[in-house]
């Protein structure tokens, strides 16, 4: 088959600008041709290259004793102890979704998995971040419909339990949803993997699914903005197959057991090409493809059409050559494809040949380490005027406009599609908080959480960029879990535009200082940038995941409180209501400045919330919708009514940061105070536990009918 | 007392299966599915939960032709104990070992969450432990649990007492609220939700003990 011309549409379809195109020109000293277009323009998107952002990832803590491996591979590892680890990524998959949202979700879900088994850990826990646009957009029903089932219909059947995550609505996402999947696994710290090459003339193997058409071209798809011409896409989403995918996990750690990997790469974005790229870079090696040797499902493919390929459950790996028959076995039993389709090259070379022709020579050192890195001028956010008047509403009406938004109601229709519980280790499900999972036959735990908060974020990058990291500490705090480590999922809009660059430079510096104080140190992350739609960009969506360890079953604060309880308040409340959910839901205002994040109280109050998990019988952080919603998630959790002391909107439903709502009964309350009075922390008794109604000052609502709202306002916006 | 948990490809509710039997006493072997026989000895075969054959053509229809299903139907023929939680459930109807079939849920959509069941019977070695009216919180998971048979069958089901669970709350359609059905001799029981999530004080409840306890006891004595 004859190749296209490489007309200048056609280079720029591939998302070069001029002065890339000459960079590869000048790299190679001549024209490439068309597969050698199609490589360059993989390795180079902003989705593979992180060209944009990457000047600024450099800035970020990557580092500390419990870290293992930080950025670089295909997720990041921390220490549990006990020669254990937890193998953890969060990544995008939101253009995909967005044009086709069941399999754009599900294909999300199953990339991240890849990249932690890559690594040699079984899955244990998955989380979703989803946003979405507003809920009254002719879209937006079938976009959470979509999404929420191809979630669901990944991990249910590659059986990994998904025990947290997030799901939001706003106008600034109609065009551009976010769908941003954890997964988090388990593994020896002396069995990890690596993607690293070694040895000269070793067996390059390809492993898993066969290659077909779908998704060529995905890679570069994701780096660009959305038009009306968006449908036509539909046919660069790649489709996903989790029963391949839970084969290929088993037979890939089992291979793994056998000792004949030498090292393993998924193939993600761009398939073959980023793979045996990464592989060969790494180890400072080249790597021959012979493609009439992969495993292919379609007639007549072409070098470029595989090489750019992103079918799903693939695998590429450098094997040890005495090993294969045994490798082979293992692959044969899971009824899985086994191809030598290349080796590994004394010299800095990728060949690509198909049917002994060549179809690519490239310098392979040079496609990874020369892609163009770009310091985009930014300009900082402006500081947002102060918030000088709030809505005029009574409390018990604001808590009801909350409760009955989709943001804020029980996400119980989303989470009830996904398997909790498969692996039979979870102990805490979603709905509030982190989720808990039990590591498999011991007395230890890990948690899990994702926060960000958009409307922070947009209106004061730094701060919202630090209080992202800090509801994430808090979150896995209040459970009586010690943070160890942070994934970030940074998605912007256009970043040619400097005041969305601005968005970015802030964001990462409020997370670097956040996580530094904090000690949890980023090990993993993924950019998605260009989330806009005709010249319209996202809320700045800097999503935090993180991981949080017991070390004994013990330290789990697993209560969930009960009538007669005390309510104390840890942290100072000045009633900080810029950028609340009280002010967006009722009002639809975004004005004012996010809540500052003092660092170092949030540290002093999660040690305090640690030293004294005896006299706390239930607990949670207090975030958007500030202490009324707080309260009423708490009352909901045990099962009762509540009263709150505070009558005013500010200091029920202000959003001041490092906070927590502990619930506590008989000594507990005047031992908490006493230790509290030593260290100068603010713990004031703000109400109770008990009857059957929500009692704001002077205001009185039935539980039950609160309840109603709280459970029925999700399915009634978008079910 | 000698148990044998199948694992298909997809199976990926094997381990959690395992880990209850194991708990209760029973000592387990897995059997790989395209093992022809089940190791010597066994009384007990559990087919676990998870997508076996990834849920293509219809839920367990692929697993109920393999190898393994053969010695299992074999091993049923010979007054041989056997339990389906969930896709094992629905094997167990694609190979016929229990009559009726799992369709796609009412609502449409896959649903986890922890289920009120009432024991329907108490006349079985799986739900002896149990008194019938008793009602227990077991995990469901599943998108294709809704419960199908034709007139006769629910009425032999009802008229032999061989309705073990139905569900306090319909969750997916079934007829007659069936969660869980015994065979004809009592030895076989296939249920859509999972008592091997609820045996750990850990798992927020411990409902689904009685019946390993009891099984693995009772098998231990026979």
């Amino acid at each position: 088959m004859q190749d296209p011309a490489i007309t200048e549409d056609v280079i720029a379809a591939h998302g070069f600008t001029p002065d890339e195109w000459s960079e590869v020109k000048r790299i190679l000293n001549r024209d490439p041709n068309y597969t050698e277009m199609g490589i360059f323009s993989a390795m180079w998107n902003e989705h593979c290259s992180y060209k944009s952002s990457k000047k600024w990832l450099r800035t970020l803590p990557t580092e500390g004793p419990q870290v293992i491996c930080g950025p670089g591979e295909n997720a990041g590892i921390v220490d549990i102890g006990d020669g254990q680890c937890i193998v953890f990524k969060m990544e995008s998959h939101n253009h995909p979704s967005y044009i086709e949202p069941y399999q754009g979700a599900a294909t999300g879900v199953g990339g991240i998995l890849r990249d932690v088994f890559t690594m040699g850990a079984r899955p244990i826990a998955a989380m979703n971040a989803l946003s979405f646009g507003e809920p009254s957009h002719p879209k937006t029903k079938q976009l959470v419909s979509g999404v929420v089932a191809g979630v669901g219909g990944y991990g249910n059947c590659f059986g990994v339990p998904t025990v947290g995550g997030e799901v939001r609505f706003d106008a600034s996402y109609n065009g551009n949803c976010l769908v941003n999947a954890f997964a988090a696994g388990l593994a020896d710290t002396d069995k990890i993997f690596y993607s690293a090459a070694s040895g000269v003339g070793m067996p390059v193997v390809y492993l898993g699914a066969k290659t077909g058409r779908d998704g060529v071209g995905g890679a570069t798809m994701a780096s660009a903005e959305f038009d009306d011409s968006i449908e036509e896409k539909r046919p660069t989403v790649q489709v996903g197959d989790p029963f391949t995918e839970k084969r290929l996990m088993e037979a890939t750690l089992e291979l793994m057991a056998t000792g004949a990997v030498i090292s393993i790469q998924d193939m993600g974005a761009a398939g073959l090409t980023c793979s045996a790229v990464e592989m060969g870079d790494k180890g400072g090696l080249g790597v021959r493809l012979d493609l009439e040797n992969v495993p292919q499902r379609e007639e007549n493919m072409t070098a470029y059409e595989m090489m750019l390929s992103e079918s799903q459950e693939r695998m590429l790996m450098v094997l040890k050559p005495e090993l294969e028959a045994e490798a082979r076995a293992v692959f044969e039993k899971w009824d899985l494809d086994f191809a030598i389709v290349g080796e590994t090259l004394p010299e800095d070379r990728f060949l690509i040949m198909h049917n002994g022709e060549v179809k690519a020579d490239l310098p392979l050192s040079k496609l990874a380490s020369t892609a163009p890195e770009y310091d985009r001028p930014w300009v900082p956010t402006p500081a947002a005027e102060p918030l000088t008047d709030i809505p005029d509403i009574t409390p018990m009406d604001g808590l009801k406009a909350l409760l009955f938004s989709p943001n804020y109601a029980s996400k119980a229709w989303v989470y009830e599609q996904y398997d909790t519980q498969v692996m039979a280790d979870t102990l805490r499900t979603p709905g509030a908080g982190a989720g808990i999972i039990r590591i498999h036959g011991t007395d230890k735990a890990v948690a899990f959480t994702s926060d960000v908060t958009p409307r922070y974020v947009k209106a004061n990058p730094v701060e919202g960029g630090k209080q992202a990291v800090a509801e994430a500490y808090r979150n896995l705090t209040a459970l009586g879990a010690k943070p160890l480590a942070t994934t970030d999922n940074m998605n912007f809009g256009n970043p040619e535009k400097p005041e969305i660059m601005g968005q970015f430079v802030g964001a990462i510096q409020g997370i670097g200082e956040a996580v530094a104080a904090l000690d949890m140190p980023i090990v993993s992350g993924n950019v998605s940038l260009y989330n806009e739609t005709d010249g319209k960009g996202i809320l700045p969506t800097p999503t935090i995941g993180a991981v949080g360890l017991f070390s004994s079953l013990r330290d789990i604060i697993a209560g969930t409180g009960k009538d007669g309880d005390t309510l104390l308040l840890l942290g100072n409340t000045l009633g900080h209501l810029g950028q609340s959910a009280l002010l967006a839901e009722v009002a639809g205002r975004a004005d004012g400045d996010a809540p500052h994040v003092d660092l170092e109280a949030e540290r002093a109050h999660g040690d305090f919330i640690r030293a004294n998990r005896e006299n706390i019988g239930a607990c949670t952080d207090l975030s958007d919708g500030g202490l009324a919603l707080a309260a009423f998630e708490l009352a909901y959790a045990a099962g009762t009514g509540v009263t709150l002391l505070p009558k005013t909107i500010s200091k029920l439903f202000g959003e001041d940061q490092a906070r927590y709502l502990i619930a506590c009964s008989g000594e507990q309350p005047g031992a908490l105070r006493e230790v509290a009075a030593k260290q100068g922390l603010t713990l004031i008794e703000v109400g109770s536990l008990g009857g059957d109604s929500v009692t704001l000052g002077d205001e009185s609502a039935h539980m039950d009918d609160l309840t109603a709202l709280y459970t029925s306002g999700f399915e009634a916006a978008v079910g | 007392m000698k148990a044998a948990v199948i694992v298909f490809p997809g199976s990926n509710c094997d381990r959690d299966m395992a880990v209850a039997l194991r708990a209760a006493g029973a000592d387990v072997q897995m059997v790989w599915h395209k093992d022809a026989g089940l190791p010597d000895g066994v009384d007990l075969v559990a087919v676990p939960g998870g997508f076996s054959f990834g849920d293509y053509l219809r839920c367990g229809a692929i697993a109920a032709q393999s190898p393994v299903c053969q010695a299992v139907v074999a091993h049923v023929e010979r007054g041989g104990y056997a339990l389906g939680v969930c896709n094992g459930f629905q094997v167990l109807t694609e190979t016929g070992l229990l009559p009726g079939a799992l369709m796609r849920n009412a609502g449409l959509k896959f649903v986890c969450k922890t289920q009120g069941l009432r024991v329907e019977t108490s006349a079985s070695d799986f739900t002896a432990g149990y008194n019938a009216g008793d009602v227990v919180q077991f995990p469901i998971a599943h998108h294709d649990g809704n419960y199908f048979a034709d007139a006769e069958v629910l009425a032999a089901l009802r008229d032999q007492d061989r309705i073990a669970f139905s569900y306090d709350g319909n969750p997916n359609g079934s007829q007659a609220d069936i969660a869980g059905i015994l065979s004809e001799n009592r030895r076989v029981l296939g249920m859509m939700p999972h008592p091997e999530r609820a045996v750990d004080t850990a798992h927020g409840g411990t409902d689904g003990q009685a019946m390993f306890r009891g099984l693995v006891g009772m098998l231990a004595n026979a």
